[in-house]
C-alpha cells in the first residue's frame, strides 16, 4: 500500500469515528442516573460504547475506502489479485476482538458483583405484581402496603419479587435495574437510590391486555420524610 | 414466465405428469381437487373421534369447540390436505404393498403455472415454490408491521384495542421468523445447493416436496388465528408461559403452526445433510465446497438438534391448556422458567439458523463480484462450525433478568461475547475479500455489502446486550427491537435479497431490471436505517417493547419511525414490480452472467431438468478468481484435460 492511501484510510476512519462519537454524545442516551447501581451500569455502557466506536471506525474506513477506490465499471472483465489469506492478519483479527470482549466481560462481571451486593442495613421491600397493578409491602413496618414505592435516599434497598399471576418485570429506567417477577420465583434486586425525585416503574414483560398501562411510581425521599411516612399506620 | 422445461423440448422422455383422467375419476387423482374433499373428510374424522371419545368417557361438554378445532382443524385437516394433493401417495402404496409407480421422473419440471401447485419433486421447482410462498408471508408480515407502526405513530390508542395490537406484533414476528426468514433460506438453498454440489436433485425428492407443503399449512394457520373468537395469539412470538397458557383460542393456532413449520424445517435439514454428505460430485471434498454449502450444512445441524426443543415447548403450553397438565402451573408444582430455558435453547440457535445461510450467500456474492478468492476460506468455514458449537451455550443471555439461577449469568455472558470472535472473523474476511478487488456493484453486491455494514451495527449492539449490566437496563426495551431488526432485517433479509437478485437469472432464465434493483436497495437501505436506528435511542431512554401506548416524551421519535417505516414498506413495491415484470419480460439471461466459478453457473439458465447432462468433475477450489487457468470443475467433454488435472490434485 502506498503512503497516500494509508493517510486516506486513516482520515476516513477518523471521520467515521467522529460521526459515531457525535451520535453517541449529542442525544441523551440514558435517563437521569438516580442510583449508585446506575452509575456503575453507565460506566459499562460508555466503556462498551468506546470499544464499539473503535471497531466501527475501522470497519467503516475499510468499507468506505474499498467502495470508493475498488469499484469498476460493470463491463470490466479483469480479476482482482488472487490473495487467499494472510495468517498474520487472521490471527490478529481473532486475537484483538477476543481481548476486547474479554475486557468487556471482566468489567461487566465486576459491576454485576458490586450491584448484586446489598449494602449494610438494607431496607427490605416486597414487590407484588398482578395483572395490571403494582403494590409494595414493607415487612419492617408492620407489612404496610403502598401502591407507590417510597424509598429513602442513600440507603440500600432490597426488593423481593412476588408475582400473583403471570410474568411481569420491574424496571425503573433511572435506576437502570430490572428484574422479572415469575410466579413461584422470589428473586431479589438491589438498589441504592442516590437522588431524591419521582421516577416511573414500568412493566417490561408482556403480561396481557393491560401491559402497556401497568405503571407505577417510585418516590425517593429524604430519610426523615421516609421514616415519617413509613411509621404512619394508614397509607 | 419462462419455465424450466422450455429448454428441453428435445428431451427423449416426455416429462411432466400424465394428464388427469376425465369424469368422476378425476376426484381420485392427486391434486387440489382431491384435497378439496379430503380436507373436510379428515376434519370430520378428527372431530368425530373427539366427540366419540368425549361421549364414551362422558366428558362434558361433549361438543367442545376448542378440542374439535385442535384435533379436527389443526391436525386432521392438514393431514387430509397433504394426502389429497398426493404428498403421501408413493409411501402409502409402498406401505400397503400395492405396486408403486416406477420412477419416470414425471414429478420433475414445471410446464405451466399449474405445476407449481402440485406435489413436485424437482428441487428447482420446490425452491421456487418456497420463495413464492415465503415472499407472500413476508408481505403479510410486513403489512402487520405497518399496522403496528400506524398504532404507534401517536401516544394513546388510535386504531386497535390492546388484544388486537398484541396479536398484530405476535403474528408479525411469527410469520417473519417461521414463514419467511427460515424457509426463504431453505428455498434458496433448495434451488442452489444441489446445483452447487453437482447433484441431479436432493437426496430425498419426495421428502423435499412434503417439507415444502407443510409450510403453507403453518402460515395459513398463523394468519387465520385472527379470525377465531378472541383474536390472534397475543403473547408474542416468544409465547412465555404462564401467560400463553391462558390466552384465547388463537394461541393453539400458534402452538400447532410452529409444529408444522418446525417439521418442515427438520425434514429439509435432514435432506440437506444427507445431500451434502453423500451427493457431492466426484472431487468435491469438504474443503472444496462453496461456503453456501458449508453454511447450509451447519444450519441444518442446528435445525436438526435445536428445533425439537421449540416443538416441545409449544406442546407443553398446549398440553397445559387442553389436557390440564401442569408444566408451568406453580400452584401444581410447575416451573414457568422451564419454558424459557427450553424455548431459548431452540430460539437462540434459531438466530443462527436465520443468519448462517445469509453468511453463505454473502460469501458467494462478495467473492464473485469482487473477482477475488474469498479471504481465509478455511477459517470462514471453521468459524461457521464455531458459531454452531458456541450457539448452543448462550441461550440464557435472553434470561439475564428472568430470575434464573444468578450464577448462570457470567458464564453465559462470556460465551455470548465469545461468539463475537468467529462472527468478527467473518466480517473482517469479507472486508479483506473486497480489498483490492474489482468491485462490480450490481444489485446483489449492493445488498451483500449493505448486509456487512448493517450486520456490524447489529453485532455491536449485540455486545451491549451481551454485557449483563447493560442488558439489565435494556432488556425488553426498544433497544432490543432495534438490535433484532439490525440482525434479522439488515442481516438476514438483506442477504435474502442479495441471493434472490444473484440467482434470479439462474432461476428464471431472465435478467432482472438493474435500475429498479438498485432503487429497491437504496430505498430499503435508507428507510431501514431511519426506521430502526432511532429505536436504540428510545429504548435506552426508557421505552419498553410490546406496548400499544407509551409515555408522551417518545411521541416525536415514534412518529418519525412510523413515517420512515411506511417508506420502508413502500420500497417492497419496487421489488415486487421488478420481480413480476422481469420474470415475464426480462432480457434472456446468460448461463453465467456473473462469471462465477461455482457449479450452478456452469449449466444453462434455467438449468436442464436434471441439472447436469454429465456428472461434473471437481478439480479445484470454488473461488479461484484471478488465478490463471484455475478451475473449480470440468464439465462436458473436457475429459482429456481433466485426467491430468485430477491426478495433480
Amino acid at each position: 500500500m502506498r503512503r497516500g492511501s494509508i493517510v486516506q484510510l486513516i482520515v476516513i476512519g477518523v471521520l467515521a469515528g467522529a460521526v459515531a462519537s457525535a451520535v453517541a454524545l449529542i442525544p441523551d442516551w440514558l435517563p437521569t442516573s438516580a442510583s449508585r447501581e446506575a452509575g456503575r451500569i453507565d460506566f459499562v455502557f460508555w466503556f462498551v460504547t468506546a470499544i464499539c466506536i473503535f471497531v466501527f471506525s475501522i470497519v467503516a474506513a475499510v468499507t468506505i475506502y474499498s467502495v470508493w477506490k475498488f469499484r469498476v465499471k460493470p463491463d470490466d472483465d479483469s480479476d482482482g489479485p488472487p490473495i487467499h489469506g494472510h495468517t498474520g492478519l487472521e490471527i490478529l483479527w481473532t486475537a484483538v476482538p477476543a481481548l476486547l470482549v474479554t475486557s468487556i466481560a471482566i468489567v461487566s462481571a465486576i459491576v454485576l458483583a458490586k450491584d448484586d451486593a446489598a449494602g449494610a442495613n438494607p431496607l427490605r421491600v416486597n414487590v407484588y405484581a398482578q395483572q395490571f397493578f403494582w403494590s409494595y409491602g414493607y415487612p419492617g413496618y408492620g407489612n404496610k402496603i403502598s401502591s407507590v414505592l417510597r424509598v429513602p435516599v442513600n440507603r440500600s434497598v432490597v426488593l423481593t419479587m412476588h408475582s400473583r399471576d403471570v410474568i411481569h418485570s420491574f424496571w425503573v429506567p433511572e435506576f437502570r435495574q430490572k428484574q422479572d417477577l415469575v410466579p413461584g420465583v422470589h428473586a431479589t434486586l438491589h438498589i441504592t437510590p442516590n437522588k431524591v425525585g419521582t421516577y416511573p416503574v414500568i412493566c417490561t414483560e408482556l403480561c396481557g391486555l393491560g401491559h402497556a398501562l401497568m405503571r407505577s411510581r417510585v418516590v425517593v425521599m429524604e430519610p426523615a420524610a421516609f421514616e415519617q411516612w413509613a411509621e404512619k399506620k394508614t397509607k | 414466465m419462462s419455465t424450466i422445461a422450455e429448454h428441453h423440448d428435445a428431451a427423449p422422455v416426455r416429462h411432466g405428469p400424465p394428464p388427469p383422467p376425465r369424469g368422476w375419476r378425476r376426484l381420485l387423482y392427486p391434486g387440489m381437487l382431491r384435497a378439496a374433499w379430503m380436507v373436510p373428510l379428515f376434519f370430520g374424522i378428527g372431530s368425530a373421534i373427539v366427540v366419540l371419545c368425549r361421549w364414551w368417557g362422558n366428558y362434558q361438554p361433549i361438543w367442545f369447540g376448542e378440542i374439535i378445532v385442535l384435533i379436527g382443524a389443526l391436525i386432521a385437516a392438514p393431514i387430509g390436505f397433504l394426502a389429497g394433493i398426493g404428498a403421501f401417495d408413493y409411501w402409502v402404496r409402498y406401505a400397503i404393498g400395492s405396486p408403486t409407480k416406477p420412477e419416470d421422473h414425471s414429478g420433475h419440471g414445471a410446464y405451466s403455472w399449474r405445476d407449481y401447485f402440485r406435489v413436485n419433486t424437482d428441487h428447482k421447482v420446490i425452491g421456487m415454490q418456497y420463495l413464492a410462498t415465503t415472499i407472500f408471508f413476508f408481505l403479510a408480515g410486513g403489512l402487520l408491521a405497518m399496522l403496528v407502526r400506524a398504532e404507534l405513530a401517536k401516544p394513546g390508542m388510535q386504531f386497535f384495542d390492546n388484544q388486537t395490537y398484541n396479536g398484530l406484533f405476535s403474528v408479525h414476528a411469527s410469520l417473519m421468523i417461521f414463514l419467511f426468514v427460515i424457509p426463504a433460506f431453505a428455498g434458496l438453498a433448495n434451488f442452489v445447493v444441489p446445483l452447487m454440489l453437482g447433484a441431479p436433485d436432493m437426496a430425498f425428492p419426495r421428502l423435499n416436496a412434503l417439507s415444502y407443503w407443510l409450510l403453507p399449512i403453518a402460515g395459513i394457520m398463523m394468519l387465520s388465528s385472527f379470525l377465531v373468537p378472541g383474536g390472534a395469539f397475543a403473547s408474542g412470538w416468544t409465547g412465555y408461559a404462564p401467560l400463553s397458557v391462558h390466552q384465547p383460542l388463537g394461541t393453539i393456532f400458534f402452538n400447532m403452526g410452529v409444529q408444522w413449520a418446525g417439521a418442515s424445517s427438520i425434514m429439509t435439514a435432514l435432506n440437506f445433510l444427507v445431500t451434502i454428505i453423500t451427493m457431492r460430485a466426484p472431487g468435491m471434498t469438504f474443503w472444496r465446497m462453496p461456503l453456501l454449502v458449508w453454511a447450509n450444512f451447519t444450519t441444518s445441524l442446528l435445525v436438526v438438534i435445536a428445533t425439537p426443543f421449540i416443538a416441545g415447548s409449544q406442546f407443553f403450553v398446549m398440553f397445559d391448556r387442553v389436557m390440564h397438565t401442569h408444566f408451568f402451573d406453580v400452584g401444581a408444582g410447575g416451573y414457568p422458567l422451564g419454558y424459557q430455558h427450553i424455548f431459548w435453547f431452540y430460539s437462540h440457535p434459531a438466530v443462527y439458523i436465520m443468519m448462517l445461510p445469509g453468511f453463505g450467500i454473502a460469501s458467494e456474492v462478495i467473492s464473485a463480484l469482487s473477482r477475488k478468492p474469498i479471504f481465509g476460506y478455511r477459517l470462514m468455514a471453521l468459524s461457521l462450525m464455531a458459531i454452531l458449537v458456541l450457539g448452543f451455550s448462550v441461550w440464557a443471555h435472553h434470561m439475564f433478568v428472568s430470575g434464573m439461577a444468578p450464577w448462570l449469568r457470567v458464564p453465559m455472558m462470556i460465551t455470548t461475547l465469545m461468539i463475537a470472535v468467529p462472527t468478527g472473523i467473518k466480517v473482517f474476511s469479507w472486508l479483506a475479500t473486497i480489498w483490492e478487488g474489482k468491485l462490480n456493484f450490481a444489485t446483489p453486491m449492493l445488498w451483500a455489502v449493505g448486509f456487512v455494514s448493517m450486520f456490524v451495527i447489529g453485532g455491536l449492539s449485540g455486545i451491549y446486550l451481551g454485557a449483563v449490566p447493560i442488558d439489565i437496563h435494556t432488556s425488553d426495551t426498544y433497544f432490543v427491537v432495534a438490535h433484532i431488526h439490525y440482525v434479522l432485517f439488515g442481516g438476514s433479509l438483506f442477504t435474502i435479497f442479495a441471493g434472490i437478485y444473484y440467482w434470479f437469472p439462474k432461476m428464471t432464465g431472465r435478467q432482472y431490471n438493474e435500475k429498479l434493483g438498485k432503487l429497491h436497495f437504496w430505498l430499503t437501505f435508507v428507510g431501514f436505517n431511519l426506521t430502526f436506528f432511532p429505536m436504540h435511542l428510545i429504548g435506552t431512554q426508557g421505552m419498553p417493547r410490546r406496548v400499544s401506548d407509551y409515555a408522551p416524551q417518545f411521541g416525536n421519535w415514534n412518529l418519525f419511525i412510523s413515517v420512515a417505516s411506511f417508506a420502508l414498506g413502500a420500497s417492497t413495491i419496487v421489488f415486487l414490480y421488478n420481480m413480476v415484470t422481469s420474470m415475464r419480460r426480462g432480457a434472456p439471461a446468460e448461463a453465467n452472467p456473473w462469471r462465477a466459478l461455482t457449479l450452478e453457473w456452469q449449466v444453462s439458465s434455467p438449468p436442464p431438468i436434471f441439472n447436469f447432462d454429465e456428472i461434473p468433475q471437481v478439480v479445484g477450489n470454488p473461488y479461484e478468481y484471478g488465478v490463471p487457468d484455475a478451475r473449480h470443475a470440468v464439465l462436458n467433454g473436457d475429459r482429456a484435460a481433466t485426467d491430468t488435472e485430477v491426478r495433480s490434485h
